[in-house]
């Protein structure tokens, strides 16, 4: 058996602890850098400085494509959340024939290439009128992150038990109260982490970005794609910094949620 | 409950404004990054600003024809681009640019004659050189593109721009061309070929660089021993970064003018033309080189360029010699046929 | 009682079926959107890999004169005059651009040919219209040019897919090879593949033991290990990316460990080539295989490697015997999923690779945004999708579309 033993178990141990020093310190190792005093992506740093993050602070391209970045997620996460808890509720109650292919569909964005998404937008978006603009781009965001609200959201209505719903109905609530005092409590961590995960998506995503944004419309991670290609500073090491707290922040919440669904839904611990 | 749904409608209406594709846009220009639109900013950009009141956005690119028919279709998003000389003869020709009033731009007799084109105005003389990172060559760096592809007496990854432009000229002048013969070198039956096989013989020591900015990086980073560069970005890096970064000049180098182009149908024409007068004012291409050392193109811009300043610009006696000036007739008839094979080669293992 | 019977079943079906409508018509607005937003873009952006219309539009009379002649070219002066007149005036209306742009598909070059003609072309003939057309330039003389004008006159072409896969028309409409110094696209075809196989492979090798031991941990151990695991998928990508650079650049922090502890006389080149990418990829698409494989192996039970091993079997015996039998699934779904999107990937190797690393993806954004070839675009960008879609479909049967989670 793998890792049976003590020294197969020593074993075992000593390489997942690798793999995960793998996977974790190439993240960590930006977090110093960016607190340099020097100008250098070299350990050890030539002193401890604040300077970078006051760069961040200065340059106005931070400032408005964390702007624009901040719209265009805010717009995707609704819409995705919209969409994707309607169509998974729908598709929890619904038995008809093609039900497997229809959830094949929507969840085809998670699999198909961002490149086909992006060169598809590019062209037929502009008959809609939706290139050059944060509206388009935030479309585009809703179709890759609404799957994602669909299966958390698919999940937690899984644990949902139909005879609750029917009993309130039962009882005389309207379906609308019924949804709100019943369904929507048990679904909600799945709501909220399908919202983060669309919000994630959204806010990392450069692909789409490079084809449908024209100049006034620059995203946090074109303007980081653009710096990586060109010169890698501190400076752009600090907005990664940041990216990373913020990506802490929001995993340490999803996880919470996590928890508390499998409480809800009776799974241990 | 009321007050949360208002709240959230408000919030939605808000966003959706700031979402919805703005009916008049700014004003854009289009330069090609890095240390060069940085001094371009400083200089013109926030100055034409706040003189004239219009709104400008700025986008940087890497060059193109291609990337110019893309963004000239429909309505374009960029309005004033600065192009190299086969994009603009090519762009002109094909229609995607707005002939330029001439007389408004103070008379073409006032410019080098090789800046004043149908549709372009020169914005700067430049050049493509070798450079190397001094410090790391304490007994004497490259000096010759023949030292660039002998990877035995300077070992070393090497850089170089990515496309046929300059690559190939550089690859003739190894083989011991004289830079003045280049074009005819390339031109004569199987020049094209020799070149490439030149190329060919250093290409799992070559890495491709796109934006200008990188090449400084590139050295900075010790990632390569040497480089192709334009001329501005390593002096820039010396001067702002205290690089020891070296220009071989005295190997040879290309030089060429850059030109300011309005896109057709662009929808803020007016603004466009205007910016462009206001670039091309002699005081105003007189301030460049003290900043980046690339040089005006009106000649009465050229007499105000401070002498300091001078001797890192190509054009200037010590310098010009060594070059060799970029045949737009040459690249406006290949420059399509073997950017592809010149990818093509650059794609294969 | 058998009425009532019939009856409850009837009321019961009927009350089914409502719940279904119900429910469809919940699923209506994501699916309505994704039609519009997803569906219909991808078909359209297909389209392009065939269309063929820029000649049909510029010059439609020659176009038809075209369909209609037969044979190897020149044709008959009746259709060059056609050709002839019609290019002159489409120059007139600033059409001659968008003929040339077709032409230059077809052969690199005949660009020029097409604009400088149309630019020369007089009013009348002189002599026959061929003559006045071989007077401006002689390839006007030849097959190919013919052969080229009437493929372009087609309602619709297979060039740019058979371009994709390196095989192109001929002057007698016979498909063949293209020469070697062009022929990329199998090569980068291939190389899209190999290196998502071998991105798969480290994928697995890391993250099979990585999840076996988290599967055999108390929950209170393993879950703040899984939350490692999770950070990087939380990360940005381009994060991720830069962080890489900066790690195996030539002056970077593993070259100047490597080279500080003695290891390494001078620094290697980590990036900007092949290792980068796949040292990259594997990172960012490691919390695909890790993930699967630890929800299959949770379900395991241990007791089952214990009775294997009670009864004598040894530890690898019992391991290959009952253990990785059981965590096939997981395996599966683990190497499907990385494959299907390391397949895509193109802002990774775009960032830490060189030339020759370059995937699939980067020559559909290449040609979409740098060339305005949007057919060759369209026609790899359809090889992708049917890769994708195929294996897509494989999951499906395999693993089933239910356990497709990226998170």
């Amino acid at each position: 058996m793998l890792g049976s033993g003590l020294l197969g178990r020593a074993t075992l141990w000593a390489f997942a602890l690798l793999v995960l020093l793998f996977l974790v310190l190439p993240i960590l190792v930006i977090v110093p850098l960016s607190f340099s005093a020097g100008a250098f992506l070299h350990f050890p740093l030539p002193g401890l400085s604040l300077r970078w993050y006051a760069r961040l602070l200065e340059h106005e391209p931070w400032r408005i494509t964390l702007k624009n970045s901040l719209i265009v997620g805010a717009i995707a996460t609704l819409l995705a959340t919209l969409l994707g808890t309607l169509a998974a509720m729908g598709l929890a109650r619904a038995r008809f024939a093609g039900k497997g292919l229809l959830m094949a569909l929507m969840l085809s964005p998670m699999i198909v290439p961002v490149i086909i998404l992006a060169t598809g937008a590019y062209f037929f978006y502009e008959r809609l009128g939706l290139t050059s603009s944060l509206l388009g781009l935030a479309i585009a965001h809703t179709v890759l992150g609404a799957p994602f609200v669909l299966v958390t959201v698919s999940a937690t209505l899984g644990a949902l038990d139909p005879t609750l719903v029917r009993a309130a109905h039962g009882l005389g609530a309207p379906p609308w109260l019924a949804f709100r005092k019943v369904t929507l409590p048990i679904i909600a961590p799945g709501v909220v982490s399908g919202a983060l995960f669309a919000f994630v998506t959204s806010f990392d995503e450069v692909v789409v970005a490079l084809f449908l944004t024209g100049p006034a419309q620059r995203t946090l991670p074109r303007q980081m794609f653009d710096g990586i290609r060109e010169e890698i500073n501190p400076e752009i090491l600090a907005a990664a910094t940041v990216l990373v707290a913020l990506a802490v922040l929001l995993l340490v919440v999803a996880e919470l949620l996590r928890r508390r669904s499998a409480r809800l839904r009776g799974i241990a611990p | 409950m009321r007050s949360t749904g208002t709240l959230a409608a408000a919030f939605a209406a808000a966003l959706l404004t700031a979402a919805l594709p703005a009916a008049a846009r700014d004003l854009t220009i289009t330069s090609w990054g890095g240390a060069y639109q940085n001094a371009q900013r400083e200089l013109y950009f926030a100055p034409f600003q706040k003189e004239t009141g219009i709104k400008l956005v700025e986008d940087t690119w890497d060059g193109g024809i291609g990337v110019l028919r893309t963004k000239a279709q429909g309505t374009p998003v960029w309005d004033v681009v600065q192009v190299e000389t086969d994009e603009l003869v090519l762009g002109c020709e094909e229609g995607i640019l707005e002939p330029l009033d001439w007389q408004a731009l103070g008379g073409k007799d006032k410019f080098l004659p090789a800046a004043v084109h149908e549709c372009g105005v020169g914005a700067i003389v430049w050049a493509t050189i070798l450079a190397y990172d001094g410090n790391k060559f304490p007994t004497g760096g490259p000096a010759s593109w023949a030292d660039f592809f002998d990877t035995r007496k300077f070992p070393g990854k090497r850089a170089l721009r990515k496309g046929p432009r300059q690559a190939l000229e550089f690859a003739t002048m190894a083989q011991g061309v004289p830079p003045a013969e280049v074009y005819e070198a390339l031109r004569a039956p199987g020049g094209i070929d020799k070149a490439f096989a030149k190329l060919d013989s250093i290409k799992k020591d070559l890495i491709f660089w796109e934006a200008g900015a990188q090449p400084p990086q590139l050295l900075a980073s010790g990632e390569v021993a040497m480089t192709s560069a334009y001329n501005g970005r390593i002096t820039a890096a010396n001067r702002q970064d205290k690089r020891n970064f070296k220009i071989a000049w005295n190997a040879g180098f290309v030089y060429q003018i850059d030109s300011w182009v309005i896109l057709k149908n662009s929808p803020k024409k007016a603004e466009a033309f205007e910016l462009v007068r206001y670039l091309t004012r002699p005081e105003n291409q007189a301030k460049l080189p003290a900043i980046i050392p690339y040089g005006p193109t009106r000649v009465d811009a050229g007499e105000l360029v401070p002498a300091e300043f001078a001797a890192d610009i190509p054009s200037s006696p010590q310098n010009l010699p060594h070059g060799v000036f970029f045949d737009a007739s040459f690249w406006v008839e290949n420059v399509e046929k073997l950017t592809e094979r010149f990818n093509a080669w650059a794609a294969q293992k | 009682m058998a009425t009532s019977a019939v009856e409850l079943r009837r009321a019961l079906r009927r009350a089914e079926r409502r719940s279904t409508l119900g429910g469809l018509a919940l699923a209506l607005p994501l699916t309505a959107f994704l039609v519009v937003f997803f569906l219909l873009p991808i078909l359209g952006m297909l389209a392009k890999a065939v269309e063929n219309s820029e000649l049909a539009i510029a010059m439609p009379r020659s176009t038809e004169a075209l369909r209609a002649w037969q044979g190897l070219g020149p044709p008959p002066e009746p259709v060059v005059a056609i050709v002839a007149a019609e290019l002159k005036e489409a120059h007139a209306r600033r059409q001659s651009a968008m003929v040339a742009q077709r032409l230059n598909r077809e052969e690199a070059g005949w660009r020029n040919l097409i604009l400088s003609t149309a630019r020369r072309l007089p009013d009348g003939p002189q002599g026959s219209w061929l003559e006045t057309l071989v007077a401006i330039d002689p390839a006007w003389g030849e097959p190919a040019i013919w052969a080229g004008l009437r493929r372009a006159a087609r309602p619709w072409t297979d060039i740019f897919l058979l371009a994709a896969i390196d095989l192109h028309r001929d002057d007698h409409d016979a498909i063949v090879r293209v020469p070697p110094d062009q022929a990329i696209y199998l090569d980068v075809l291939l190389r899209t593949f190999w290196i998502s196989a071998l991105v798969t492979l480290f994928c697995l090798i890391l993250g099979y033991p990585l999840a076996y031991l988290l599967a055999t941990l108390p929950e209170r151990w393993a879950n703040p290990l899984l939350i490692l695991v999770l950070l990087p998928f939380w990360t940005s990508l381009l994060v991720r990316t830069a962080a890489w650079i900066v790690l195996l650049q030539r002056e970077g922090v593993i070259n100047d460990l490597l080279v500080r502890l003695g290891l390494l006389a001078e620094p290697v080149a980590l990036v900007f080539n092949r290792t980068g990418v796949l040292v990259a990829m594997t990172h960012v698409l490691m919390p695909f295989m890790v993930l699967p494989l630890y929800s299959v192996m949770r379900g395991i039970p241990l007791s089952l490697t214990r009775a294997a091993l009670s009864l004598g079997a040894t530890p690898f015996l019992a391991f290959r015997k009952v253990y990785l039998p059981l965590s096939m699934p997981g395996v599966a779904a683990g190497c499907l999923l990385v494959f299907i999107l390391a397949l895509g990937y193109y802002i990774t190797p775009a960032l830490v690779g060189g030339a020759a690393d370059q995937m699939i993806s980067y020559f559909v954004a290449f040609f979409t945004l740098q060339t305005a070839n949007w057919g060759m675009a369209a026609a790899l960008a359809t090889l992708l999708l049917v890769a994708t879609l195929l294996l897509y479909v494989v999951y499906a049967r395999l693993v089933g579309i239910d356990r497709l989670r990226l998170g």
